[in-house]
């Protein structure tokens, strides 16, 4: 089977990009410790089609066959780890729950947008993960059991309020995606909010904790910064309602604010 | 470590296209919003020709309505209204937490109904205009 890397920029019109037995990825590329890719370009893989293949294997197969320098970050290969979110086609996506023979091709895979670019499709995470411990993202109920053994029960109601938001994998598609986001570096951004959602709408945190923790999110960069673009939502991979959280939130601090009784 | 990638340039070189309803929404929201303000101006402007006499009120009012295109803009701006009105409407719902994974559908609503109230009016706004 004829294999071969391309690196330019324009594809011709080659025999090879029409063999159905290849799979044509264009790749961003950058690295500033080396020269020739400090101006960011796209280069041109053909990978041998499997059936069933994601963009991730598409990807592990580029760089294990053609291009070793070839960065991207993945772990689990199932869509737990949240390691892989990019841009595939324009479209905010995990690599490894993305399958290749439901994408037009070439199949265009980039970084995440708004966020700064390490290398290649590896993007700067520090920003998002400070967000996400803004919110102490962590069970701290106000009252322990007195004994260590006794369990701090949830009602199943309660377990059901909170369960699509506790299914957060730390992607940063959201933040990604988000506007808002991209213009305020301080807000904490829909994934950090989602956090605080989990542990604020825990019946077991306990009431001051809970006013702590609206205090916290109805800050100027908090929850009121969103506006309602839903793009969040559109995006997260784990079918998160992002946006019906924040507003959830939001009513919880007006709510805090504006008792008159 | 290297100082990581300025994203200036990233701009330039492919983006992310998932342009949603509510992207949208948001955008036509701010747009029809800045010119309902724009509108209120010229509005209150011309309401105070009436402070120098009845007869200059009169005399802008029908100058102004004799314009065709003051006419066609009329048409554009019960437009503008309306699909503010109805998104405002879907932002309040929003607000509320109710029929969140409706919003979609409610924008899409929104514009369905703002082009048919926007067509049914051009016989009452361009009556006599050409």
């Amino acid at each position: 089977m004829s294999v071969d890397r391309r690196t330019d920029t324009e594809p011709e019109a080659g025999a090879e990009t029409q063999d159905e037995n290849l799979v044509e990825l264009k790749v961003f590329r950058y690295d500033p410790d080396v020269e020739e890719k400090q101006k960011p370009r796209y280069d041109e893989f053909l990978i041998p089609r499997e059936r069933g293949m994601s963009v991730l294997e598409a990807l592990i197969e580029a760089r294990d066959r053609f291009d070793p320098s070839l960065t991207f970050r993945h772990s689990c290969r199932q869509a737990i780890c949240g390691s892989d979110a990019m841009l595939i086609n324009g479209q905010h996506a995990l690599a490894c729950k993305t399958l290749v023979e439901d994408l037009a091709e070439p199949i265009r895979v980039e970084p995440l947008a708004h966020l700064d670019v390490e290398k290649d499709l590896v993007v700067e995470m520090e920003h998002f993960y400070d967000q996400m411990a803004a919110v102490e993202p962590f069970f701290d109920p106000d009252e322990l059991p007195d004994d260590a053994l006794t369990e701090q029960r949830q009602s199943p109601e309660n377990r059901e309020q909170i369960k699509l938001s506790t299914r957060c994998i730390w992607c940063a598609s959201c933040m990604s995606s988000c506007n808002i986001a991209a213009g305020d570096n301080e807000y904490l951004g829909p994934a950090s909010i989602n956090m605080a959602y989990r542990f604020l709408m825990d019946e077991r945190e306990g009431e001051q904790r809970g006013a702590e923790r609206i205090e916290h999110i109805a800050d100027d960069h908090g929850v009121w910064r969103c506006q309602t673009q839903f793009s969040c939502t559109e995006v997260c991979p784990k079918d998160i309602p992002l946006t019906e959280h924040i507003q959830a939130l939001k009513r919880e601090a007006a709510k805090k604010n504006l008792k008159f009784w | 470590m290297a100082e990581p990638y300025d994203r200036g340039i990233i701009e330039d070189f492919g983006r992310w296209k998932g342009f949603s309803a509510g992207m949208w929404a948001w955008i036509l929201h701010k747009f029809t919003g800045w010119i309902l303000i724009g509108y209120l101006f010229m509005h209150v402007s011309v309401l105070s020709t009436a402070l120098v006499s009845g007869d200059v009120y009169t005399q802008t009012i029908q100058g102004l309505e004799g314009l065709a295109i003051v006419r066609v803009m009329e048409v554009g701006l019960l437009a503008v209204a309306v699909f503010h009105i109805m998104n405002g409407t879907r932002l309040l719902l929003v607000d509320l937490g109710l029929g969140l994974d409706q919003q979609d559908k409610a924008f899409y609503a929104s514009l369905l109904l703002t082009a048919i109230i926007a067509v049914a009016s051009v016989p009452t706004f361009l009556q006599g205009a050409f």
